[in-house]
């Protein structure tokens, strides 16, 4: 098993960094380098450094590449412009969510538009085989997947864009809130958009695999002294959590819809036809059969993916799907789904941890709002 | 009067006991300053009852960081005669002194013939090390 683990660019680095390594989604990852926590109030506060090579990059290029895109994400695409970047689902016909990605619109160099789809790692093998008989529909449309012939860097925080300053085009830096723009760094290829994980701002750049240890280090270099950190994927979960951001394994999966999960305005159901959007179309008119909510519990206990909630007659009306301690609240937090008549921001539950009652109020999504202070 | 790492033994899963009075029978619990780094960020721990029974490789409490929940074994079976509790609200004592001032459980032992079989320190660092 371990010797096929796959390595991102950046493994050697890591290593020699003394990261904690462990297999992610068929990866060797960094879970943590300084420590979860350390990690997550550097991001807050200054800035973050995230390897997400991982993260599966798909490729389309021709000029029929935006109707097959309109045609397998619940988002429209064929509107889009060269620059913007949306969130989508991709769902099966049953409206089930098969992974949750951002779609980018880009120009490459020679003037020409193409898309990229940016993919959950654990969902890359899935996604591609799903897409090969609507490729074959699409014959003209030239498919790549790209990822291992590339690297993924975010860099995330308050202090993202400063750091990035001596490091990127000017162009780059005044990119808008998904946005993104092919551009260089150091005179080599660099996708640059302006999106996240964590509930900060930053960026997130694409570069040739082989330019990845010296773009990781150049930006290491230049936020040396505005307190940047190397972040692993244990304090991506806690701020992507913090941020009420959902994570595909938790909250999505194939049985999950986009209006349970609280992600209706990723459907754009009106005048146009795509995979699922009957299915979508009855649902979206339906009752919802649960809700994704935010909890904070008391005590310093969490709940983790699975634990039972229980109402005052110790009935099971939810599960949670992802929990943690939250670094900056300083108490354990989670997000569930819950029957839609309890799903009421401010009531009152019990959380069943391993045996253990733990009492936990429903409050509203996001957990943790960043400053509007920019 | 300081214990060291050298003067107690281990479990495989990283707790350690040491006795101070053999003839008292009593032996004090805790995790190795190796587990308290591996878990990293602690942020709860699950402690037993004085008057609970323990049993040599069973669960007698639980320890949680930001990232996971990790189950504590006891070394040795007998009888919880004293609870650390105020340990769970300075988690961080151990990770400064995880032999003394981090000590989590004293057990009255039911059989002081189990410690024989806990590792020693040398044999412990090298399964740490391995």
């Amino acid at each position: 098993m371990s010797s096929q683990l796959s390595a991102t660019p950046l493994h050697a680095w890591h290593q020699a960094h003394g990261a904690r390594m462990a297999e992610f989604a068929n990866y060797e990852m960094p879970i943590q380098y300084a420590g979860i926590v350390a990690e997550h109030h550097a991001t807050r506060n200054a800035a973050g450094v995230f390897d997400i090579s991982h993260m599966g990059r798909l490729r389309f290029d021709g000029p029929r590449a935006d109707q097959l895109l309109d045609h397998l994400l619940t988002r429209r695409v064929i509107d889009m412009q060269t620059g913007q970047v949306r969130y989508s689902l991709v769902c099966n016909e049953e409206g089930g969510i098969l992974d949750d990605v951002l779609v980018s619109c880009l120009e490459s160099p020679s003037g020409k538009n193409y898309f990229l789809l940016v993919v959950n790692a654990s969902n890359r093998a899935k996604i591609v085989h799903w897409l090969q008989p609507h490729l074959a529909d699409f014959p003209d449309v030239e498919f790549h997947d790209v990822t291992d012939a590339t690297a993924m860097i975010a860099v995330q925080g308050p202090k993202a864009i400063e750091i990035c300053q001596p490091l990127l085009p000017a162009s780059a830096l005044s990119l808008g809130y998904y946005r993104a723009k092919v551009t260089e760094q150091m005179s080599k290829p660099c996708i640059v958009s302006r999106t996240g994980y964590t509930g900060e701002d930053g960026l997130e750049l694409i570069v040739k695999a082989e330019d990845a240890p010296r773009v990781w280090e150049n930006i290491m270099m230049s936020g040396r002294e505005m307190g940047v950190q190397p972040v692993g994927l244990g304090a991506r979960d806690t701020l992507r959590l913090e941020a009420g951001m959902p994570l595909y394994g938790h909250e999505l999966d194939e049985t999950i819809d986009p209006y349970q999960a609280g992600l209706g305005f990723a459907c754009n159901l009106k005048d146009r036809n795509f995979v699922g959007r009957e299915a979508l179309e009855q649902k979206s008119k339906g009752d919802i059969l649960s809700k994704r909510v935010g909890l904070v519990l008391d005590g310093r206990r969490a709940a983790r993916q699975g634990a039972n909630l229980l109402d005052s007659d110790s009935r099971v009306v939810g599960q949670v799907t992802s929990g943690s301690f939250s670094p900056t609240l300083d108490k354990p937090i989670a997000m569930a789904y819950l029957h839609p008549a309890v799903a009421v921001v401010g009531t009152t539950l019990d959380i069943d941890i391993r045996g253990t009652s733990v009492s936990a109020a429903i409050v509203p999504l996001p957990f943790y709002k960043k400053s509007s202070s920019l | 009067m300081s214990i060291t790492p050298e003067q107690l033994r281990y479990c495989d899963s990283h707790e350690w006991a040491y006795v101070a009075d053999k003839s008292a029978g009593i032996a004090t619990i805790g995790i190795s300053a190796f587990a308290v780094e591996e878990l990293t960020d602690l942020v709860f721990m699950a402690l037993p009852k004085i008057g609970q029974t323990v049993t040599a490789g069973s669960e007698f409490g639980e320890v949680e960081s930001v990232k996971a929940v990790s189950p504590m074994y006891s070394p040795v079976s007998g009888t919880v005669v004293e609870v650390h509790s105020e340990l769970v609200d300075k988690l961080e004592s151990l990770s400064v002194d995880p032999y003394n001032e981090g000590w989590i459980i004293k057990v009255k032992m039911s059989d002081p013939a189990e410690l024989d079989r806990l590792l020693d320190w040398d044999a412990y660092k090298k399964q740490c090390n391995h």
